[in-house]
């Protein structure tokens, strides 16, 4: 599709909530397959700069490119980008009116024209990878939190995206329910996705990044590989954020 | 089932009894006990089937225009959502039987659309009630979580999909008892189209005391006739807002 070798790539993005700016010309790029664990302080621009890449955000100046298409107010590129673009949210938000097998098939049968039984089989080949397959008929409501989350990450993958994004997975999450949620993340990393994560998981961070973003005040203040990352950070920034995070 | 049945006993004794006034009240002219009465009975009833279908209708084509309404006072765009929100100023504050009246004589006069009474009623009552209906979406539109907007979209699915089957159907559950409040209102004010002509309930009553004479009987009776009718149609309601949150569970 793209002479690029990257799948995402942000070149200078900035944008404003009103007067507050929440990001300040943002530079990154994703390889295909690679895993990009972005984490930092509240309030620094990391769920922002996730949600602009599929454009839940509007970014103001500079370019994304997602899979050689750029994100442009053109509403056929947007839902193309859209199709190929998984967004697992912190509240899960499935459809509360849709048994989880509905609201696995929405998306396959509406965007990608499956018919219903073609469907159902996507539905259950991915509840059967986030293991709740016995779970299809019920309603979000009747499933514990970390369930439901498992079924809003199955929700995306039914759509065969190829880059997922996760916005604080774990942090709506019982502690105890993070862990199934996590183990489902690494095994989807396991198998080659492309990942951008927003979590605060520094455990999860370790095993499966390629490279750690550390976002502060909107701009990103240190990009490393993982062992780097947490061995020797080079800004004092980062040195802080790391010993407050991961003293507890 | 019992509250409605107890609003009906209590309404039908303090009617019957005669309160503490001195009027003797003149039931024979409906009693179904002479043929005098039961013809003037059946005469009454004989409406019930105009008012019904009016009021169906009326609120099928307010309903769905109402909600096209809504939709246009939600659109991103400026000029769309000007125009869904001077259709609702403009209708909401038009009172219903002046509307019935200039539909029916205004209209042929200014556009030369001739309508007959029903066309003519459906059509005033219909716009009246669209701009209730259209606020009564947004309502339920709006309260709507962001997230399921964001979720819809992130699936990809284009804005139509979204409203029709994400959005709509849980804002359909939340508003079903003002929606239901509507039609009884709808119910009730179908009897502002007996002034153009329509021999449904209210104008049957009419014509029966211009002959009669026992107005008080005959009101009395009418009163009754639409309180039956919408004790039914809460009920219905009832049953269907059960039905529907049968597969409403929220998350939580």
């Amino acid at each position: 599709m793209s002479s690029s070798p990257y799948i995402v790539q942000l070149e200078s993005v900035s944008k404003h909530f009103g007067s507050f700016q929440a990001l300040r010309n943002i530079s990154l790029s994703v390889r295909p397959g690679e895993k990009v664990v972005i984490c930092g302080p509240s309030g620094s621009g990391k769920s922002t700069m996730i949600r602009c890449v599929n454009r839940l955000e509007r970014h103001e100046s500079g370019r994304i490119t997602v899979d050689g298409l750029e994100l442009t107010d053109d509403a056929r590129s947007l839902q193309a980008i859209r199709c190929e673009v998984g967004m697992v949210f912190q509240s899960f938000n499935l459809f509360p009116h849709l048994s989880v097998l509905d609201n696995l098939t929405l998306g396959p049968m509406r965007v990608r024209n499956m018919n219903r039984k073609e469907a159902e089989e996507v539905a259950m080949h991915f509840l059967q990878r986030v293991r709740i397959p016995e779970q299809a008929h019920k309603y979000p409501a009747q499933l514990s939190g970390g369930q439901q989350q498992r079924v809003a990450i199955a929700r995306s993958l039914c759509m065969k995206p190829k880059l997922m994004l996760f916005d604080e997975p774990t942090s709506a999450l019982d502690p105890e329910m993070i862990n199934e949620v996590l183990d489902v993340m690494e095994t989807l990393a396991r198998d080659g996705m492309t990942m951008m994560v927003v979590t605060h998981e520094m455990g999860f961070a370790k095993r499966v990044a390629d490279s750690m973003v550390f976002m502060d005040k909107g701009e990103i203040v240190e990009t490393a590989p993982p062992a780097k990352f947490f061995s020797n950070p080079t800004t004092e920034r980062c040195q802080q954020f790391l010993k407050q995070i991961l003293t507890h | 089932m019992s509250p409605r049945i107890f609003t009906l006993a209590v309404f039908a004794a303090l009617l019957t009894s005669g309160c503490s006034s001195n009027y003797s009240w003149g039931w024979f002219v409906i009693s179904p006990w002479t043929p005098k009465g039961q013809t003037n009975l059946m005469f009454l009833i004989s409406g019930l089937g105009w008012t019904v279908l009016l009021a169906v209708c009326a609120i099928l084509v307010s309903v769905t225009s109402g909600l096209l309404v809504s939709l246009l006072s939600l659109a991103n765009n400026r000029v769309l959502r000007g125009i869904g929100r001077v259709y609702v100023e403009a209708f909401r504050s038009i009172p219903m039987l002046v509307m019935v009246l200039w539909v029916y004589y205004g209209l042929p006069v200014v556009l030369g659309i001739e309508l007959g009474v029903f066309a003519a009623g459906v059509l005033a009552l219909a716009l009246c009630d669209s701009a209730f209906e259209a606020e009564i979406f947004r309502a339920g539109i709006q309260s709507i979580d962001r997230g399921q907007h964001e979720a819809s979209e992130s699936i990809g699915l284009t804005w139509f999909d979204k409203m029709r089957y994400v959005i709509l159907p849980q804002a359909i559950r939340r508003i079903l008892p003002p929606l239901g409040n509507q039609f009884v209102y709808m119910l009730k004010t179908s009897s502002l189209v007996s002034i153009i002509g329509l021999t449904e309930l209210t104008r049957k009553a009419n014509e029966l005391v211009v002959t009669e004479y026992r107005p008080l009987e005959i009101y009395t009776f009418l009163i009754l006739e639409y309180l039956v009718l919408i004790v039914i149609v809460s009920f219905l309601f009832r049953k269907l807002e059960q039905r529907m949150s049968v597969s409403d569970r929220r998350p939580g």
